[in-house]
């Protein structure tokens, strides 16, 4: 309850703000109490996300975005009161709909009757790992996330369209440091190694715990990206060098569509795991394996793609 | 399982895979040969689906091999056949002509990604139309979505970025609506598959939220297909994206969209409750009314001739919508005539005015004064366009304005007969003017010298016309396939 | 929050969405209107994760002595969701720095000023914007 009077706090202040510096920012603590509402509600997965993509990326984004127009609205010319009236119309019909509504947390809510009963009870068995959300994600609706992960993709191109990439590598050591700090240096220096090591771990832990390809992606991009403001376009840019980034995001896009395009040679649905193996359990294990090391390839490559396109513009302006 | 049994995912993943082979490919030819033989390609298996479901069968594919509602399904049955027939054919005919256009519009080292983002758009929008699944609609829609955004953004005047912007918003508007749509479908059945909501939505029909989430579907839906009043964001996209991106998005993009209307108003929630309890038609056939006479009035005075289209689309929406606000067999046989018909005959358009910009490089009326005189082919095929879109007969828009007549008569509405009349007597102006221009101004002095568009712009354009002359003489094809899908869709209605 | 019956939490969160809805439509500066993008469909997310939760439940990962699990599907559904939120936002903000390159504002009043400025004097206009553009495509080589 106090977490949902912080957010409509926090939607207020962020209505009325000209300082847009401030909205952004607001709008990170807005996706981090959504993420602390999550845990409440048992949905540990989806916090772990909303925390590492809604506080932590599009934060970022919408920083950089910032950084590159101007910080400060206008004040808005127009009359707020036909805007007022759709809102005003949306609610109502919204907040008639809730009357007819399931309370939170019945059990006998249709959502907890249908179809979630099968996921629980054959989750375990049938895909044959602790974590259902793992399961129904990459397997029962793995065609979902298949999309999932080409719309990341079409993020990317859709981004490189229109900021452009830089080709080749481009080592200029130093070249955007934020500044020959050596405290932040040597703490970066130690905390870079443990990122991409938790990276992997999260990768290749999702069918036990949350996480999964998604999350390690992003994780993976952090480490880079940090690395990248405190030592400059060097030696980040050298293992993986940005005018590889696109490819490296087809291809993992490649990889999910290959064990679907696999599965239908075998003789299979798109995206039958069980053709993977003799045994349909090991074969949705290294399914989802190799489906989740294509979501995080895609996800890490264009998040990464992303923020240099971002910081390459910025240099230029 | 054969490869025959797989038609129904492969028409989604080729065009899907293809996108990340042209990036890796990354040369424009190359690119554009793998998008030429991915779009072909979905067209031939697009085919078998119609041989497939010519006489109102359906199939359906688990993917993943799970069985609905607990993984997601395929569904296609005549009507999402015919609807992924209009998509894939129009994008093969687009690429063809892609080369020659992509070459002088975008720059070399952007081909290869735009190419990507074409397969993207049409991968998306086919997947929109071959799922069962509610969510899976959702992750479809935003894949075509953001590649369409960022095609829009290509084209060469700043004001494309602005453009793709609005569209950016209202579109994110609509999937949000859709989604808490289906949020509430789902709240009140507990499934996403299309067939077991249909199944339990008549249990829970009397329920507020059941009424909100058909508001909140509609208006969403709307949106994406630029119902009247909520077109804004299309004139300007349309108008000033690249040629070939106007070309596909015209002729694809809504017609998707009212896929979807009909989807979720007939299959998931049923005719009874769309119509009885929700009374969706009284809604859709002022909008109808309003769209069909303002938007053709406003394309009247327009100087730019892909804005002038633009408007006529949210017009001829109107026509489609006033198929289905008819709610009889025969007014939706006639709404989905005219989306077939509308797709060739503003893609006839609008590659003819690809070619002129390819040739001229402008699209506005008075730079084309004369034009005719050294293009002769490409305006010859831009008038057969236009005398579709009129609605002359032995055209295809002929035959669906006839079926939407006649279905306004069986209704009893004789009133709807005088606004047709007035839209097509709108639409014959704004057509005459082009024609009075390009045929019998004096040249402008700044086209002398001009040639005929080249073959491969020239041969696309000649036969997305005589597309709309087969299928005006040739009607009984298109008729017998709008009225088995209409019978499948509508089961019991009449 | 499943001390918490009833339907006040759904009521907030329709404050919630109508909130970011309304900053989407009323506000005329183009990052506000990502930003309130971003508010409304994280506010749209909360109403699903809700749905999902039962009293007494736990997080839907197998774990011993435990009997409740809430749903594990809106969670999945949610995940999609927000990466399809994240994309979105990147490529609108892609686009407002584009514009601002192009036209020197993020203000939609200023920007539509401006086209109409242009429209005024036509044939000019579109080439000037024509090269303008062309250069900006340059530069992102």
């Amino acid at each position: 309850m106090t977490l949902l009077g912080f957010l409509v706090l926090i939607a207020v202040a962020a209505i009325r703000l000209r300082d847009l510096f401030a909205v952004v920012m607001l709008f990170g603590v807005y996706s981090l109490l959504t993420a602390a509402l999550f845990m409440n509600l048992d949905a540990v997965d989806v916090a772990f996300t909303e925390a590492a993509v809604g506080a932590g990326v599009s934060t970022v984004l919408m920083l950089s975005g910032l950084h590159l127009t101007s910080r400060w609205e206008q004040r808005p010319k127009r009359s707020p009161l036909l805007p007022l009236l759709v809102v005003g119309v949306t609610g109502a019909v919204l907040v008639h709909a809730m009357l007819d509504a399931p309370f939170v947390g019945d059990p006998q809510a249709p959502v907890q009757t249908h179809v979630t009963p099968y996921y629980i009870a054959n989750a375990p068995v049938e895909v044959g790992m602790p974590n259902m959300v793992t399961a129904v994600l990459a397997s029962y609706r793995g065609y979902d996330t298949f999309g999932e992960t080409v719309v990341i993709f079409t993020a990317g191109l859709a981004v490189m369209l229109l900021l452009g990439i830089q080709q080749g590598t481009h080592n200029r050591p130093g070249l955007n440091a934020i500044g020959d700090q050596l405290v932040l240096r040597s703490v970066v220096k130690l905390l870079v190694p443990a990122i991409l090591l938790y990276a992997l771990y999260v990768q290749f832990h999702g069918d036990f715990g949350a996480g999964g390809g998604f999350q390690a992606g992003v994780i993976f991009a952090t480490g880079f990206v940090l690395y990248d403001l405190a030592f400059g376009e060097g030696d980040a840019r050298t293992v993986v060098p940005p005018g590889w980034l696109h490819r490296l995001a087809a291809l993992g896009v490649l990889i999910y569509g290959g064990v679907g395009v696999y599965a239908l040679l075998a003789g299979k649905p798109f995206l039958d795991y069980s053709a993977l193996s003799a045994d349909p359990v090991a074969g949705q294990h290294l399914g989802v394996l190799l489906v989740e090391l294509g979501v995080g390839i895609t996800v890490f490559a264009v998040i990464l793609t992303i923020f240099y396109a971002f910081s390459g513009r910025g240099r230029r302006a | 399982m054969t490869l025959f049994e797989h038609l129904p995912v492969l028409v989604v993943i080729i065009p899907l895979l293809a996108a990340p082979l042209c990036v890796l490919l990354d040369r424009p030819v190359l690119a554009w040969l793998a998008a030429l033989l991915a779009s072909w390609a979905t067209f031939a298996a697009t085919i078998g689906l119609v041989a497939q479901t010519a006489s109102g069968e359906t199939i359906s594919y688990y993917l993943g091999g799970w069985a609905p509602p607990w993984g997601i399904e395929y569904r296609i049955d005549t009507l999402a056949a015919y609807v992924l027939l209009i998509v894939s054919g129009i994008a093969a005919v687009v690429m063809l002509a892609a080369r020659t256009s992509v070459a002088k519009e975008i720059p070399a080292d952007r081909a290869a990604r735009f190419y990507a983002a074409l397969m993207l758009a049409m991968a998306g929008l086919m997947g929109i139309v071959a799922t069962g699944d509610a969510f899976n609609v959702f992750v479809f829609l935003e894949i075509s979505s953001l590649s369409t955004y960022a095609l829009i953004s290509m084209g060469r005047d700043r004001r494309a970025l602005y453009a793709a912007f609005q569209y950016l918003v209202m579109g994110t508007i609509g999937a949000t609506f859709i989604l808490i749509g289906i949020g509430f479908l789902y709240m009140m059945t507990g499934t996403l598959n299309m067939a077991d909501l249909a199944a339990r939505l008549p249990a829970v029909s009397n329920a507020a939220t059941i009424s909100a989430a058909f508001a909140f579907l509609t208006v969403g839906i709307g949106l994406k297909l630029a119902l009247f009043p909520l077109h804004l964001w299309l004139p300007n996209a349309y108008a000033y994206a690249p040629s070939m991106v106007s070309v596909f998005l015209a002729a694809t993009a809504t017609k998707v969209a009212v896929y979807l209307m009909l989807r979720f108003v007939f299959t998931v929630f049923g005719h009874e409750f769309s119509l009885e309890q929700m009374a969706l038609h009284y809604v859709l056939l002022p909008l109808a009314v309003v769209a069909i006479l303002s938007a053709s009035l406003v394309a009247v005075f327009q100087q730019d001739l892909k804005r002038m289209l633009a408007y006529s689309s949210v017009a001829q929406i109107g026509y489609i919508l006033l198929g289905l606000a008819l709610m009889s067999p025969e007014g939706v046989t006639a709404a989905l005539l005219h989306v077939f018909n509308h797709a060739l005959m503003k893609g006839a358009l609008f590659m003819a005015l690809a070619a002129v910009m390819w040739r001229v490089g402008s699209v506005q009326l008075t730079d084309l004064a004369g034009l005719g005189r050294y293009m002769p082919w490409t305006l010859g095929a831009f008038v057969i366009g236009a005398l579709s879109l009129i609605g002359v007969p032995l055209t295809a828009g002929f035959v669906s304005k006839w079926y939407l007549v006649t279905a306004a008569i069986d209704a009893g509405w004789w009133w709807l007969i005088p606004v047709i009349a007035v839209g097509s007597l709108l639409a014959v102006i704004y057509v005459w003017r082009v024609v009075e221009v390009v045929w019998f101004r004096p040249p402008n002095p700044a086209l002398v010298d001009q040639r005929e568009a080249p073959l491969s712009l020239l041969g696309p354009t000649w036969a997305l016309a005589l597309a709309n002359l087969y299928f005006g003489i040739h009607a009984d094809l298109t008729t017998g396939t709008a009225e088995t899908a209409v019978a499948s869709l509508l089961g019991g209605l009449r | 929050m499943s001390d918490l019956p009833g339907i006040y939490n759904y009521l907030i969160v329709v404050f919630l969405m109508m909130a970011g809805f309304y900053v989407v439509i009323s506000q005329g500066n183009l990052v506000k209107k990502l930003v309130g993008l971003g508010l409304f469909q994280t506010s749209v997310f909360i109403l699903y994760i809700s749905m999902g939760n039962v009293i007494g439940g736990a997080a839907p990962i197998v774990a011993e002595g435990v009997t409740v699990y809430s749903s594990p599907l809106p969670h999945v559904l949610i995940l999609t969701a927000i990466v399809v939120g994240v994309a979105t936002t990147a490529v609108g903000l892609s686009l407002a720095v584009r514009i601002h390159e192009a036209y020197g504002t993020v203000e939609e009043d200023d920007i539509t000023a401006q086209d109409r400025a242009d429209d005024e004097t036509v044939g000019t206009s579109s080439t000037k914007d024509a090269a303008a553009n062309a250069t900006s495509t340059e530069d992102a080589r």
